[in-house]
């Protein structure tokens, strides 16, 4: 299978902008949070789990699909809310409680919901999957086309809803393909420990569907097994399993301690870094021009950054607005 | 003058009536659920549905509660507006988080962008001993936690009256009926389960509470088995010369406090009868409101009647003892007056 150019360029473009948007929102999040750490301090307060290292999963699969496609993402959702092509300035201003946010700031950064691009996440690991389900269902009532595509971390494979939902999408034909991304740890605790199986593309087999399994956290074997499985499931509703294995640079949360884990690990993992191959590749193995991935990178940047000071520039809402909007 | 035409249904017709009307309405709308389909619901809500709509609408599920309840969620964000029903009300502790972690949150934290036009259908209620994991109402479970609609009528007018609105809001609603006034052949057969429903489709108000006999000495809030058992006990305290207001709050959320402030305005003595347990439930909610609202107009403490705080028992005698009935209202609402 080639790969276009074009498709290559909004890969590795697309790659770039998720990491220097994760790197700025780490900087933004330590705000107002040292030297004493306070989790309720700075200007984007509470959780944070930023997604450095995961971007070939959201690439290489949401490159396949169109604004009508449906993606669920969980608690850790940047990279795919960035890859689906949400709108980064309201994604950003949510993060920072704004008005302007996505969510008039009632959401945050585990509650992005963007109806334009079909986005949701939530903070409940493996909830994602059964509205993906939904979204897939009501597909093939309307008749369309479209694909819904749940993305989870390797530990919510265990949840009864990874289960649940996979079986009812194998049974009723319905375009849901659940990406895992296998980033070895759900918080602390490693695979090895929480699966009974090295990989959970063979869990396929339970529910009569296709598995995959993605190694190295590459994105370019990400877009071939996606091409095959969303196509497949847009012609045929076939539902499928795809998991990567993906690296988390950074802790479960910013604040993680990270006491579960040598610190040589991350150092060895960043070694691989999949952006850096990327580039390495395009320019090596595509005859792209090192000024033409240096004026893209800008161009990332340019646009993450305006997505910030948009968002720092937003006034917050009115207190008595938490009152509104939750009936229609 | 023209006598008109009553025509009589059973709750579970009334319910499935409305939603038939509303399916042939709106192609968006279908329904899922365990035993939806040829069965008919368990409780009959989708009788004869399946027949006439097929299995593309009236879709029988897994028993996966969270796969469909949620399925129903993500299907209502994308502009389908799906009918769940979760067979027994006592089952919500499998897929809780779907319900309201999601379903009742999504359209708050969206920001209202996202709605969600479904309906959460379930059977509530005891007193045919199926004990404690098939009994409960968990009314002010669901009504505690904000972003549902929750809704319990108690007659067939108002089942099909509420379910056509609770399937037309773009809310999410939580529709409860209860089980023994559906009006099935193997429960005890009550009157309250049968009665007028037009042919054609209305809508009843979500929202408001409605008066269902009006007094001047005591008022006695209910909601379903416990406002017919407040209606027959309001007819021995008749004839005892005693004239008790009956209302019907039929909505759990939002809640009609209008009417009950009215009422004890007028009664200046207040009852309130619950199937649910008593603490922090609808009884203390109601006490809570007139306290703070309406305790200017009391002549006597709110006296409140619900189950006392333990799980709904098997056997007869204990079931009996621990749900309230037209006796205990009757005693207690002697008590209020003459206190």
């Amino acid at each position: 299978m080639t790969i276009s150019r074009e498709h290559l360029i909004w890969m590795y473009e697309t790659m770039y902008k998720i990491r220097y948007y994760e790197d700025k929102m780490a900087e933004a999040y330590a705000e107002g949070k040292n030297p004493v750490f306070n989790i309720g301090a700075g200007p984007v307060p509470g959780e944070m789990h930023l997604a450095t290292g995961q971007e070939p999963a959201a690439v290489g699969i949401c490159i396949h699909l169109t604004k009508e496609d449906t993606v669920s993402s969980p608690h850790r959702p940047h990279h795919h809310a960035i890859a689906k092509g949400v709108d980064l300035n309201r994604m950003t201003a949510e993060i920072f409680g704004k008005a302007t946010g996505l969510g008039k700031g009632k959401g945050g950064h585990m509650h992005l919901f963007d109806p334009n691009v079909k986005f949701s996440c939530g903070g409940i690991v493996g909830a994602g999957i059964p509205h993906a389900l939904g979204a897939a269902l009501a597909a093939k009532k309307k008749g369309t086309d479209s694909v819904a595509v749940a993305f989870i971390g390797e530990g919510a494979a265990n949840q009864g809803a990874f289960h649940e939902s996979l079986n009812m999408a194998a049974l009723w034909n319905l375009p849901l393909i659940v990406v895992i991304e296998n980033n070895q740890y759900g918080i602390s605790v490693p695979k090895s420990s929480s699966t009974s199986v090295s990989s959970n593309a063979i869990r396929a087999a339970a529910y009569g569907i296709q598995g995959y399994y993605v190694e190295e956290n590459d994105p370019i074997e990400m877009y071939k097994v996606s091409k095959e499985v969303v196509e497949k499931a847009r012609k045929n509703g076939e539902p499928a399993i795809i998991e990567i294995e993906t690296y988390r640079y950074l802790g479960h949360f910013q604040g993680d301690p990270e006491v579960y884990r040598d610190k040589n690990e991350v150092t060895l993992l960043r070694e691989k870094d999949p952006i850096v191959r990327m580039r390495s590749i395009l320019l090596t193995e595509h005859g792209i021009e090192d000024m033409q991935l240096a004026e893209l990178e800008q161009r990332a940047k340019q646009e993450v950054d305006a997505a910030y000071q948009f968002a720092r520039e937003s006034e917050y809402p009115e207190p008595e607005d938490a009152l509104k909007d939750l009936f229609v | 003058m023209q006598k008109t035409k009553q025509r009589l249904l059973s709750g579970n017709k009334a319910v499935a009536e409305a939603i038939r009307l509303e399916l042939e309405r709106d192609p968006n709308v279908f329904v899922m659920g365990e035993d939806v389909g040829a069965y008919g619901g368990i409780f009959g809500s989708t009788e004869g549905l399946f027949q006439k709509f097929g299995p593309e609408r009236i879709m029988d599920t897994p028993i996966s509660e969270t796969a469909f309840i949620g399925a129903a969620v993500g299907a209502a964000a994308d502009g389908m507006r799906p009918i769940v029903e979760l067979m027994f009300v006592d089952f919500f502790g499998v897929c809780m988080d779907q319900i309201y972690n999601h379903m009742a949150k999504i359209p708050y934290m969206s920001g209202g962008r996202i709605k969600l036009p479904m309906v959460l259908m379930t059977g509530v209620g005891g007193g045919y001993n199926d004990a404690a994991q098939h009994s409960q109402t968990l009314y002010a479970t669901f009504a505690h936690l904000p972003g549902m609609k929750v809704v319990a009528p108690s007659t067939p007018y108002d089942l099909k009256g509420l379910m056509i609105s609770a399937i037309r809001d773009d809310n999410p609603v939580v529709f409860m009926f209860h089980k023994t006034l559906q009006g099935l052949g193997w429960m005890d057969q009550l009157d309250a389960s049968v009665g007028h429903v037009p042919e054609e489709a209305y809508t009843v108000p979500i929202g408001k509470a409605k008066v269902v006999r009006e007094g001047t000495d005591i008022t006695i809030v209910g909601i379903q088995m416990t406002v017919h058992h407040a209606l027959e006990a309001a007819k021995k305290l008749e004839q005892q010369g005693i004239q008790a207001e009956v209302i019907d709050l039929r909505s759990l959320v939002p809640l009609d406090r209008e009417t009950i402030l009215q009422s004890i305005k007028k009664t200046h003595r207040l009852l309130v009868v619950d199937e649910d347990y008593l603490s922090y439930g609808m009884t203390s909610e109601i006490a809570a409101i007139a306290a703070e609202d309406g305790l200017y107009d009391l002549d006597a403490p709110v006296k409140r009647l619900a189950v006392p705080d333990v799980p709904i028992p098997y056997s007869r005698p204990l079931e009996q003892f621990v749900l309230p009935n037209a006796d205990k209202i009757f005693h207690e609402a002697i008590k209020l007056v003459n206190e």
